[in-house]
């Protein structure tokens, strides 16, 4: 299991991982996109780790892999990178096109409005789940085959379609495992 | 307090939804590690510094070298500098307030400016009290020498800490010694038994709460950056492998002979800092570096203030 270790909360998602009896892998290189069966990449700033995507010579293997249906779970800046469109991003920030979403970009605000809140999942066992959003992303757009598990008042913020997941919030900032479960389960 | 002020800025939210928790400031905090955050003074630096993949800017009037040059009180940036700088970035913004002025902060806050450096770089209002940071929806960073003062900053309502150096002189040295001292500590009090840990409160004039913490996990309950004296790719990730989590370069990048591949190169060596070969693919043929400065020498050491 990989996480996308090129800058962001990658520690806290292998954390999680690890906790649920994962071998987490922290991605760096091209060699690394090499040795893994699934990725997580996580929240971070998109436009930064889009930069080291190109600069690592990680981008053009790790878009094979997806392309492959390498499964992925993509958290926040993770949710921009997979998506297909990208909305109030830089003009040359690009992103895998994993998942048929539009994202659009710090949609709810600056820092200051950043919140935490509990969010009802679909198919989630155990009660709401406790959601962290840091200047965070909202869908925009749902492609046809994309489902929404959980949304708010700006809209969904997290979907699944086949083997990718990406959610607009930060589950490897609470002690809840749940969705880090469920990603595992469907790998 | 931190819930009136939330509902004050957050009218648009439904019930349920809270801003400027401890979770969420400390949680923007966590989504910039592994990252350089970089010192701009006009809106063309910070494109600049955006270009070069930084994960935040730092808007302020004038890098610590010119501070450190001009002398005379250095206070918080003109708001219009400072929304000129936010218009033209998407990444975010953090701006610098003197220690211990809260109305400075305040203004900081009103303008959406998304992180506070209570910073040591500019000349402290107060000589006793830090800012009250948990009365702010806006998370705050903060400089420290070593682990007792990391802590008081904490219990302030800090989200960061950030190791101070002494900015401005290029000079990695004490940047270096505070990282030493601060992961020193955390990782000598984690062998601390309940009666030491009384002592340890003691003597770094911290929280007996947070001191028992820190005991129990070897590690500050935010996360700890670099800041101060970072000139080079090398020095970048001198200060990630001796535990730094992401780094500040303050005249490092724009008083260099060319900022936009010094830029690039120091966001490189950050991210790959382990692996040598890569940090001397980026130094190479980098041209020269900002001056340096002794810290003997110095009139001022920006990092005896705070308290």
């Amino acid at each position: 299991m990989g996480v996308l270790a090129l800058q962001g909360a990658a520690a806290r998602h292998a954390d999680a991982l690890t906790a649920l009896g994962a071998e987490a892998v922290l991605v760096r290189t091209p060699e690394d996109i090499a040795s893994i069966d699934a990725l997580v990449v996580p929240g971070g700033e998109s436009t930064t780790i889009s930069h080291l995507l190109d600069t690592s010579g990680v981008r053009a293997p790790l878009a094979e892999r997806l392309e492959g249906g390498m499964p992925a779970f993509g958290t926040c800046a993770g949710m921009i990178l997979l998506a297909t469109d990208v909305l109030d991003g830089r003009d040359d920030q690009r992103s895998f096109g994993a998942i048929d979403i539009g994202v659009r970009r710090n949609a709810f605000g600056r820092q200051r409005d950043s919140f935490e809140a509990d969010l009802e999942v679909a198919g989630l066992e155990g009660g709401p789940l406790h959601a962290v959003f840091i200047r965070a992303p909202v869908v925009d757009r749902v492609g046809g085959d994309v489902e929404v598990l959980a949304e708010v008042e700006a809209g969904p913020v997290l979907c699944r379609s086949g083997a990718i997941m990406v959610c607009s919030f930060h589950p490897e900032l609470v002690n809840d495992r749940r969705l880090h479960a469920t990603f595992l389960e469907g790998v | 307090m931190a819930d009136e002020q939330a509902l004050q800025h957050d009218p648009g939210h439904h019930d349920g939804q809270a801003t400027g928790t401890a979770t969420v400031k400390r949680g923007l905090a966590e989504m910039l590690k592994g990252g350089v955050i970089m010192d701009v003074v006009d809106a063309a630096q910070a494109k600049v510094a955006e270009d070069c993949g930084a994960v935040a800017v730092m808007a302020l009037e004038r890098v610590p070298s010119d501070i450190r040059r001009d002398g005379g009180v250095a206070r918080m940036s003109d708001p219009a500098m400072i929304e000129g700088i936010k218009a033209v970035v998407t990444i975010p913004v953090m701006a610098k307030a003197r220690i211990g002025h809260f109305v400075e902060a305040q203004v900081l806050e009103a303008l959406g400016v998304d992180f506070i450096d209570e910073s040591e770089v500019l000349t402290p209002a107060d000589e006793t009290h830090h800012i009250d940071k948990q009365a702010f929806v806006t998370p705050f960073v903060c400089g420290a020498t070593n682990l007792g003062e990391a802590l008081r900053r904490i219990s302030e309502g800090a989200a960061l800490i950030r190791s101070k150096g002494e900015a401005g002189t290029g000079n990695i040295v004490e940047a270096v010694r505070h990282l030493r001292s601060i992961r020193g500590d955390l990782a000598r009090i984690t062998t601390a038994d309940g009666a030491e840990q009384f002592e340890w409160a003691k003597r770094l004039q911290a929280p007996l709460g947070l001191v028992q913490e820190v005991a129990r996990t070897g590690e500050l309950p935010v996360p700890l950056f670099c800041a101060g004296g970072i000139a080079t790719p090398a020095d970048a990730a001198l200060a990630m492998q001796l535990g730094a989590q992401s780094v500040f370069v303050g005249s490092g990048i724009f008083k260099s002979s060319d900022p936009e591949r010094y830029g690039r190169a120091i966001v490189e060596a950050t991210t790959h800092h382990r692996d040598p070969t890569i940090v001397a693919k980026v130094s190479r043929g980098l041209g020269a570096a900002m001056g340096g400065l002794e810290i003997k020498g110095l009139e001022t050491t920006f990092a005896d203030r705070g308290w």
